[in-house]
């Protein structure tokens, strides 16, 4: 049974079976709570509890998810080039409001996480939150962050903000939709692409392209205001 | 399955991009770069790329479940931290959706208005 239960097939044929559990949950209560990435997370984590499977042996069986994480990033190229038209125009204010961002989210999260008594490593890690998880990973570890605490963080940006996105931009009156998309790409990744997908085609859209700029210039950034600010 | 193999194509030629530079810029990032540029110079076909790409793209929060898990594992790094790394994740998101929106607004604004002039 053990046996059964730990082989590729199943853990794999699980993981998606809990997310379309979380998608058809959440559209039965429209409770933002339940958002399908923690529901899914939350009940592989408990199913691994209960019988024993190892995290290490889960995460061998979803070797292939964790691969087309990466596939997906070089997808938004095609996003890129087929948002062009609509972005041309804007490219310099898109550009700016996007390095904007990644500079005051970096700082912010370092700044508080420090000022909380945060270790050095543990600030580091966190530096790239708002990015694509191995664009994020790859960029935490060549600052000297830690991997796998970088990617929960990422994770649960993403769920966060796909959770209070929309209602936090409604507060501060960001009602223009180009750049609520923006902001949630920019603040939430593929998560909160998700959820700007829901919000409208133009959100979804400029959503996916901030996914690829935050992680692009947020590359660029982390090694670039280490040797200036921190 | 050709647009897969674009893909594919793309993230590989990242990938050996990203060895060569000493893996600052991850491969898929440069893969991704590489892709859009094949596009736009009309490289590859758009046509081809589109379905597998939208697929992809449409599932794309599903490939961050196992990362997720790894908090299972991850929960050690952060025990000591988890005040720490709690709010200055919220605040710092926050922060990172306001600013963005707001700026990207008040651009959009000014171009609208330009545009009205003319």
């Amino acid at each position: 049974m053990k046996e059964f239960i730990s082989s590729q097939l199943f853990l794999l044929t699980f993981t998606v079976a809990t997310y379309l559990l979380g998608v058809w949950l959440f559209r039965l209560t429209k409770l933002r709570i339940l958002n399908p990435v923690l529901t899914s997370i939350l009940m592989v984590v408990v199913f691994l509890k209960c019988t024993g499977v190892e995290y290490a042996r889960y995460q061998q069986a979803t070797a292939l998810l964790d691969f087309m994480l990466g596939v997906s990033v070089v997808a938004l190229g095609y996003l890129l080039y087929e948002q062009m038209e609509q972005i041309r125009g804007r490219l310099a204010s898109i550009l700016s409001s996007v390095v904007v961002g990644s500079v005051v989210g970096i700082v912010s999260v370092v700044l508080v996480a420090r000022w909380l008594g945060a270790d050095e490593a543990v600030a580091v890690s966190l530096q790239p939150k708002s990015v694509t998880a191995p664009i994020a990973i790859a960029v935490s570890e060549h600052a000297g962050g830690l991997g796998a605490l970088t990617s929960v963080v990422v994770v649960i940006t993403g769920i966060l903000g796909s959770i209070v996105g929309p209602a936090v931009l409604d507060r501060t009156g960001v009602s223009d939709r180009i750049a609520r998309g923006l902001a949630m790409g920019s603040a939430a990744h593929a998560i909160g692409t998700a959820r700007a997908i829901e919000l409208g085609a133009v959100e979804g859209a400029v959503s996916g392209l901030a996914i690829g700029l935050m992680g692009l210039i947020t590359t660029l950034m982390v090694p670039l205001l280490r040797a200036v600010l921190f | 399955m050709t647009g897969f193999f674009y893909i594919l194509a793309a993230y590989l030629a990242g990938t050996a991009l990203s060895r060569l530079t000493g893996g600052a810029v991850p491969g898929s990032v440069i893969g991704m770069v590489l892709l859009f540029a094949a596009l736009s110079l009309r490289w590859v076909d758009a046509g081809k790329v589109r379905t597998p790409a939208r697929f992809i793209l449409g599932i794309m929060a599903l490939f961050f479940v196992p990362v997720g898990v790894g908090l299972v594992d991850a929960y050690g790094s952060v025990e000591g931290n988890l005040m720490a790394v709690s709010v200055a994740t919220v605040v710092s998101t926050l922060l990172v959706l306001v600013v963005v929106g707001r700026m990207q607004q008040w651009w959009d604004g000014r171009a609208g208005r330009k545009g009205g002039e003319r």
